[in-house]
């Protein structure tokens, strides 16, 4: 049997390996997108929002028929105290208008629905294949191995790795290692099932619309991490993330922290009454711009969270943003003919002119924050709940008072320099907007 | 593509797409069977049919044709079947076949089997989900032709006179020889059954799997009264899970005073 060679494989079915597959077969190339899981979706995991770009970009008008949970119009970010929550909301119609505001999603309806676009645009999916090796020639990544034999053998003249944050591929081509505990968080998910009505009035909605909500500050004890409660049609996500170099610290089980989040008093009135229908888990890369390994090397270009693409609350879009750039960059070399390591470094190039580096330099502090002092998960939840508390409480004391009260917490918990400071710079790397 | 009838055996096999098991959950109120989202898997005895279909085609060459009854996603089930090596595949699906019990998914299957030459039909000994086994005998009887089941193996005369066969029985074997065309349930112990590589998937992708609706089997002569619900004689009054034991009754003590308790509980039982 002749091993006939694609123009790409692309390892992981994915947002970023879909993403790279639509953008290639829409041009016309020979794709065969590899897939793990019996079918796309099955083994990832992820918060559950998806935003309007860059789908909008590879499937125009998308939200008449992707399959959407919500429509994002309410978005919420709560600070959480050990008690209490100091919350910041914005909503806007004009946000659930073409999804403008990102929309809900569940993996196992929205990634076999969008492997289903790369394969009608012509791209060859194949599910249930775990690629297990790498196949070298001449100092470049020629083919996957999936198996043993020459029947589970592929070649392509380039190899897109979506194969997630563990990344075989690229472990196996030694361009990276596996991430170390301070560069990934560990992501817990509960999927809780409420009645569509029920879940309207609790988060105040409208038929098809939603919310996100995103919390900060005490949530896993004191130590870096955040939670989500994202609204789906008939269930809520509902999960947390921590950085794993300090659940280490923390020496408890994740789902700990999960069940003390699900309890927090400004949260379990949101989720009373539901049942837990999915519990799913995963490692998410937090380790910002410095983590980013090399994105061009050996004939591999790596995508999406197999090249550490994320950065807090966002991450679906970078990876299929990155995932389009490596279709586009193969697209360019098919044209020329040209599939040398030098002319796969256009995907480098692309991605270091978008909003993903864009975005990753800004917060280039990020990692920085997530791993040193405990300022953002303590001082400032445990001042803001003093100062709100003794403010809002009428007393008979007079706000000329409290407001002197509320400057001497922050004087005593952080310090007027270092509130400047974070003002100035960190602030602006551990809020979500 | 050039057709290698003729040339060996003809293989017809009849395969079913079965919810994955292991990822089947009950009610808990109605204690049915949830089926949504539940992804759907070649049904795994058939993947000995599959295997002894295979291994007759790696020995004589012919042509294996694979055909499912089913919704469209049994089109997965199929898929796999290509996957692994067979030369066609078909799929008959159509809301009137649905709900079919075992003799109408037979006659429907038999509808088919009758529009193309084979000398051997294979079916797994039986599926999953409703284990009747009954589906491989009904088929041979609308084919009229000699059918063995839990067979274990298969020896195809060269000249496609005969065939000899073992039947794995509880404490031992049958050898039979059948005439051809026959139809053979292939038992597991027939032998482990192959997985299919990335290039096996691949190739399967690019082959067109043949759709067949109820009113195509009509115009072949069916008779459509015969399909689904309305053409199966069987009816489910009711389903429930079996009766829980009720508990044992354990004597201790004295054995003499034991077996007396025994003997008078077999005998008020009516046993002694």
């Amino acid at each position: 049997m002749s091993t006939e060679k694609f123009d790409a494989i692309v390892v992981g079915a994915g947002p970023a390996g879909t993403s790279a597959a639509l953008t290639m077969a829409k041009g016309g190339l020979s794709v065969a997108l590899i897939e793990r899981g019996e079918s796309p979706g099955a083994k990832n995991v992820f918060g559950g929002v998806v935003y309007k770009w860059p789908l909008e970009e590879m499937i125009p008008k998308f939200w008449e028929k992707a399959p959407i949970e919500r429509k994002i119009i309410d978005h919420r970010m709560v600070i959480l105290g050990k008690d209490s929550g100091f919350s910041v909301s914005y909503k806007d119609d004009y946000l659930g208008m073409e999804t403008r505001g990102g929309f809900t999603a569940l993996r196992s309806r929205f990634d076999p629905w969008f492997a289903q676009q790369a394969e009608e645009a012509g791209a060859t999916l194949v599910t249930s294949m775990p690629v297990s090796e790498v196949i070298e020639e001449g100092g470049r990544v020629v083919g996957i191995r999936a198996g043993r034999g020459k029947e589970n053998e592929l070649y392509a003249q380039a190899i897109v790795a979506a194969d997630g944050v563990m990344s075989t591929v690229l472990q196996k081509a030694g361009i990276r290692g596996p991430p170390a505990a301070e560069d990934v968080a560990i992501g817990l998910k509960e999927v809780i099932e409420l009645p569509s009505d029920t879940i309207e009035s609790r988060f105040n909605l409208k038929r098809g619309y939603g919310a996100r909500l995103d919390y900060l500050g005490s949530v896993a004890r004191g130590k870096s991490g955040g939670g989500f409660v994202y609204t789906n049609s008939n269930t809520l996500s509902v999960g947390i993330a921590v950085l794993l170099s300090h659940l280490l610290e923390l020496r408890c089980k994740p789902y700990e922290i999960l069940d003390e989040f699900k309890s927090h008093p400004v949260v379990a009135p949101l989720l009373e009454g539901g049942r837990v229908k999915e519990y799913q888990a995963h490692l998410i890369p937090e380790g910002g711009l410095q983590s980013i390994p090399p994105l061009a090397s050996r004939g591999v270009l790596a995508v999406g969270d197999a090249a550490m693409l994320c950065l807090y609350p966002e991450g679906t879009n970078m990876a299929m943003a990155s995932g389009v750039m490596a279709g586009k960059t193969i697209l360019e070399s098919k044209k020329t003919g040209d599939f040398s390591i030098q002319r796969l470094m256009l995907y480098e190039r692309l991605m270091k002119e978008s909003y993903i580096f864009k975005e990753h330099s800004r917060k280039k502090n990020y990692h920085n924050v997530l791993t040193s002092g405990d300022r953002f998960n303590t001082d400032y939840p445990d001042a803001i709940t003093e100062i709100m508390r003794n403010i809002l409480v009428v007393d008979g004391v007079d706000r000329g008072t409290k407001h002197a009260a509320a400057r001497k917490v922050i004087r005593d918990k952080v310090g007027y320099v270092r509130v400047l400071r974070d003002l100035y710079r960190d602030i602006w790397s551990a809020l979500p907007w | 593509m050039v057709s290698e009838a003729g040339v060996g055996p003809n293989i017809l096999l009849a395969v079913k797409q079965v919810p994955d098991v292991s990822e089947l959950r009950l009610d808990p109120v109605t204690h049915s069977l949830l089926r949504e989202g539940v992804p759907s898997v070649l049904n795994p005895y058939d993947r000995y049919a599959l295997e002894a279909g295979l291994r007759l085609k790696e020995i004589h060459g012919g042509r294996l044709t694979v055909v499912s009854m089913g919704p469209p996603q049994a089109r997965k089930a199929l898929q796999e079947s290509l996957a692994l090596g067979a030369d066609e595949a078909v799929l008959l699906t159509d809301r009137a076949f649905a709900a079919a019990d075992t003799w109408a998914t037979a006659y429907t299957l038999s509808v088919f089997a009758k529009t193309i030459p084979f000398n051997m039909v294979l079916t797994g000994l039986k599926a999953i989900d409703g284990e009747t086994s009954q589906v491989g005998a009904e088929l041979a009887e609308f084919l009229d032709i000699p059918h063995a089941s839990y067979v274990r193996k298969i020896d195809l005369r060269g000249d496609m006179q005969g065939v000899t066969i073992e039947r794995q029985l509880e404490n031992g074997y049958d050898v039979w020889e059948l005439p051809l065309p026959c139809l053979l349930m292939v038992a597991k112990e027939f032998g482990q059954p192959r997985l299919a590589t990335l290039q096996g998937y691949i190739r399967a992708k690019r082959q067109k799997i043949r759709i067949l609706t109820a009113h195509d089997l009509e115009a072949l002569g069916a008779n459509s009264a015969y399909f689904g619900l309305k053409g199966s004689p069987t009816f489910i009054p009711k389903v429930s899970p079996p009766p829980a034991k009720p508990p044992g009754t354990i004597w201790s003590g004295d054995p003499k005073e034991s077996v007396r308790k025994l003997v008078d509980a077999l005998s008020r039982e009516g046993f002694v």
